[in-house]
């Protein structure tokens, strides 16, 4: 194993995080390790999509990115989304929606589907489906996490279609 | 019955779900001590050797390793990990690192260090030396082979249940009503059938994990994602030779569970490594560790007979089983049981039944606890063959169920006979919507007989399929849950419980019924759960048992609390208990009673806010804590039913099978939350159909597990599911509370036959082995022309 440490700055829900990887430290790694325990490793092999984060306004599978490739780059995760008393209209679905079961797959969730609406505000059904088939559930039957995604999109448009 | 509720029965958003939508701390790998050492398991890379030599003396050179540990460093004390009640119905059977490693994946020695990447570094310069013995690989060979699995002496039963570890047998079980051959042989009508279920991996999300550290009393405090904190501390108790009060078990919040964390599992690695090493440490699954060496469904062999007359009235039945519960014998005999018990009395006039066979031991990963626990391999089977009968009799195999079925006010001998490893409980039905459930399904998935199949284009076919299912609520006599209430300054109650809440929302329904006992908004109830210092006793999260067996619970810890309430009131004012009455707000003198008048004060009346703070601040010497319990344990099992319908599409070209409806009408009494409810059906529905169409635990030759990613082993994404349909029976089981049975396990059981019936209905072929892999459909479609 290569012991080399390399200096990084990752530039994570807008505040610089600094830190001495080896070359192999996954993204995934690198966040639980500063306390972004948000993001979660269901599997750490890229399948069941439970680390993905917003990288460069893409939804990316954090487990499968390695810390250096995030140098100086900005990464988002689920906690940039809302806060106790404000929520984001995604997770304000989620909650309304009870598309939340035991939880662990949420915060993938809702960055794949904040990703999916930067990008498409409107998305149909099927759009949602595709969208989302990279992240497991194990749960719920995922009727409720498209219902949620669905309300979520409609809401944001009626907020910016009102501003 | 009351059906004028204002807490249950209604929606209310799961206590938990804002914090974790917010990414909050919460598991147990995310709440772990950042100091604690990394704990690291050596697994055996054979199905089955003997351990003749461990060097770690590389790994013990490398800076930052703290101890590694083998079977020669701990006890030697035969446990079963099952997690289940006292005395187990389980073979104790399994070390916690022992000279024999018995499947892929099996422990050989644990590994502590400063980090992850140094406790990797150390597992890879361990060197094992294996005397390689030949696995044991198939259970049919099991009883015949030179192999035992278990030639150990120490294995033992607490109770006979036919332990033959000579001949790899963990337990047997026969059940007799009736000359069931007799009966078959004057039948108009038989079918005999065998049909074989695959294992089926749990995959929940969160990977198993647990640390632990010693408190400030040197006591030992582990936190881990279980399904019952109370069994696991009893159970690391009698490995290490501790009394139980030196150990705490607790669980933050558990990303699923499944069955797959009623086992214990990593608290025995984090606990040797605290002990030895003094110091904090945790352990987390791999993804591939919780493939191979967590839990899985017993893959079961099952032979059925049915017989009727030419009217359809069934009059025999007979399910003989073999059942394979890999390296140890976790739940062997109760899955087994169950596997009769919560599929045959479906079918309560029956003249004759029997059921029974063997549980063997073979060289895989464990079987253990898996949501649906036999009844979903019984059902498979019983299912497919009443329709196969039903195709027989030239009759619609809905009808044929609706001749048959058990309905409310009715028996079944088999409740009285069969119990969870055991005997049974006597259990009139009080609540069975089944003919609600047929009705309403066949006219939600336009249910026409005469018209299971239609061609589409491009060589698809599109067909129909149906099958009933019953499940428990609690296992009676035995499962026990507790709740305690306590009245805190304010007015709002702390509800203590000791059931789990693996993420299925039971913290949030059981704060609706305790609300809508005491009459308050569940916003009043602040609930802590499953913590052996904190909270009273619960069995935990299985068996279908929280809503129904804590649920109870519940109701009788709030009723208490309000007769402590009274009372308190009652001594405040001086007057009788009998004459206050509380709404919720406030408590007062009831209208007309004789106490108007006396209170000392002259009120009538004093809201539950105000006397929190008079009897916690201003009582003077007749200040108290006002709190209650409440426990309960069942005489019966009342049980959820669904009647499950499905519309599959066939590609007759790929033999690829997609399921396009499936329809759910559930009577679980008072659905509690239905919106929670709903969730937990939806997601047993979809676990049923990937068990059914590609689910499956693969070995090599060799005995190692190929499928130990979700790249190889598949569960359903969202592209898999056209829609699932789920609907709630108008039903109310007096036993329940406030008319509420379970819902957990219920919807898993009908996707197999009603898939597997559909299959047949649109190819004329009945498959009788699972998943029904485009492999396997295309050769069946094949072998027919």
């Amino acid at each position: 194993m290569e012991n080399q440490l390399y200096e990084l700055t990752v530039y994570v829900n807008d505040k610089a995080v600094r830190g001495k990887v080896r070359a192999e430290k996954t993204l995934l790694d690198f966040l639980r390790e500063h306390n972004f325990t948000e993001v979660k490793k269901g599997c750490d092999n890229g399948d069941c999509g439970a680390c993905t984060v917003i990288m460069d306004g893409l939804a990316a599978l954090s487990c499968s990115t390695t810390a250096l490739q995030a140098e100086g780059r900005r990464v988002y995760t689920v906690k940039s989304l809302g806060s106790w008393e404000k929520l984001h209209p995604l997770q304000e679905a989620f909650v309304k929606h009870e598309a939340v079961q035991c939880g662990f797959c949420s915060p993938g969730f809702l960055m794949t589907a904040k990703a999916l609406l930067d990008n498409n505000p409107m998305p149909s059904r099927n759009e949602i489906r595709d969208a989302i088939s990279g992240n497991l559930c194990r749960c719920t039957g995922y009727v409720k996490i498209v219902d949620a995604i669905e309300d979520a999109a409609s809401a944001i448009e009626e907020v910016s279609r009102e501003a | 019955m009351s059906t004028q509720f204002t807490q249950v029965k209604h929606e209310r958003a799961k206590i938990d779900g804002k914090g974790l939508i917010l990414g909050r701390p919460a598991y147990t790998d995310d709440l772990a001590p950042k100091d604690a050492l990394v704990v690291k398991l050596v697994r055996s890379t054979h199905a089955f050797a003997k351990i003749k030599k461990i060097d770690a003396s590389k790994a013990l050179e490398l800076p930052g390793v703290e101890c590694v540990l083998t079977h020669h460093d701990v006890p030697r004390v035969p446990i079963t990990r099952a997690g289940q009640g006292h005395p187990e119905p389980s073979p104790k059977d399994k070390f916690l690192l022992d000279e024999y490693v018995r499947y892929p994946g099996d422990e050989v020695a644990v590994v502590a260090a400063v980090d992850e990447a140094t406790a990797r570094q150390a597992v890879e310069l361990i060197k094992v030396e294996y005397e390689v013995l030949t696995p044991l690989l198939d259970m049919e060979a099991a009883e015949t082979s030179d192999t035992v699995v278990h030639p150990e002496p120490e294995a033992y039963t607490m109770f006979p249940m036919g332990f033959e570890p000579k001949k790899n047998i963990a337990a047997t079980y026969d059940m007799n009503i009736g000359d069931v051959d007799k009966v078959l042989s004057e039948c108009d009508y038989t079918v005999e059938r065998r049909y074989t279920t695959q294992a089926q991996a749990h995959a929940a999300l969160e990977p198993h994990a647990a640390y632990c550290y010693y408190d400030l009393h040197s006591r030992v405090n582990i936190v881990s994602s279980t399904q019952n904190p109370f069994h696991t501390r009893r159970i690391l108790g009698e490995v290490f030779e501790m009394p139980l009060r030196n150990i705490r078990v607790s669980k933050p919040r558990i990303g699923g569970g499944f069955g797959g964390k009623q086992q214990i599992h990593l608290e025995l690695y984090a606990m040797l490594v605290t002990t030895k090493t003094g110091k904090s440490s945790k352990v987390v699954m791999s993804r591939k560790e919780v493939f191979e060496s967590s839990f899985a469904r017993h893959k079961m062999r099952l032979d059925i007979r049915l017989g009727s007359d030419k009217e359809g009235n069934l009059k025999a039945i007979d399910l003989q089983v073999l059942s394979d519960t890999g390296a140890y014998g976790e739940h062997a005999l109760t899955v087994f049981t169950n596997c009769g018990s919560k599929s045959l009395p479906l079918y309560n006039k029956v003249e004759a039944v029997r059921f029974g066979g063997k549980i063997v031991y073979t060289n895989r990963t464990p079987a253990g606890a898996y949501r649906g626990y036999g009844a979903i391999q019984g059902n498979y089977a019983l299912e497919s063959a009443m329709s196969e009968l039903a195709h027989k009799l030239g009759m619609d195999p809905a009808v044929l169920r609706e001749k048959n079925m058990i309905a409310e006010n009715e028996t079944s001998d088999i409740f009285r006979i069969m119990g969870e490893g055991g005997e049974g409980v006597e259990m009139m039905i009080e609540s069975c919507k089944l003919q609600y459930c047929l009705d309403r399904g066949r006219k939600m998935i336009d249910w026409n007989p005469k018209k299971l199949r239609s061609e589409v284009k491009d060589g698809k076919v599109r067909a129909k399929g149906m099958a009933l299912a019953m499940q428990g609520s609690g296992i009676p006599l035995i499962d026990m849950g507790s709740a305690t209430l306590e009245l805190q300054d304010d007015g709002f109650f702390k509800l203590l419980i000791g059931a789990t809440d693996i993420g299925t929302g039971s913290d949030t329904i059981l704060a609706q019924i305790a609300a809508e006992e005491l009459g308050v908004s569940s916003d009043d109830i602040v609930v802590y759960s499953s913590d052996t210092d904190r909270t009273p006793f619960d069995v935990g999260a299985y068996a279908s048992s929280t809503t129904y067996v804590t649920g109870n619970a519940i109701i009788r810890a709030a009723q208490n609390m309000k007769k402590v309430l009274r009372e308190a009131v009652a001594e405040k004012f001086g007057v009788d208990a009998e004459d206050i009455e509380f709404n919720g707000r406030e408590l007062r003198i009831k209208d007309g009673s004789k106490s108007i008048g006396k209170m000392k004060d002259g009120t009538q009346s004093i809201t539950l806010k105000e006397f929190s703070y008079d009897t916690l601040y201003h009582e003077g010497a007749n200040m108290k804590t006002l709190a209650a319990t409440g426990s309960f344990s069942g005489h019966v099992s009342p049980p959820p039913y669904m009647a499950g319908f499905c519309e599959i599409e066939v590609d007759l070209e790929t033999g690829k099978v997609e399921v396009l409806d499936y329809v759910a009408v559930t009577d679980c009494g008072t659905p509690i939350n239905p919106n929670l409810a709903r969730i937990q059906v939806e997601g047993g529905l979809l676990q049923g159909i990937g068990m059914t169409l590609h689910e499956d635990v693969v070995l090599s030759s060799s005995g190692k597990m190929l499928s130990n990613n979700f790249m190889q082993y598949k569960i359903p994404s969202r592209e898999d599911v056209g829609k699932l349909r789920v609907e709630f029976a108008e039903s109310y089981d007096p036993t329940g509370p406030f008319g509420a049975k379970s819902v957990g396990e219920i919807g898993i059981d009908t996707p197999l036959a009603a898939i597997s019936n559909a299959l047949y209905n649109a190819t004329g072929v009945r498959l009788t082995s699972l998943p029904l892999t485009p492999a396997k459909v295309l050769a069946a479609i094949e072998s027919q022309k």
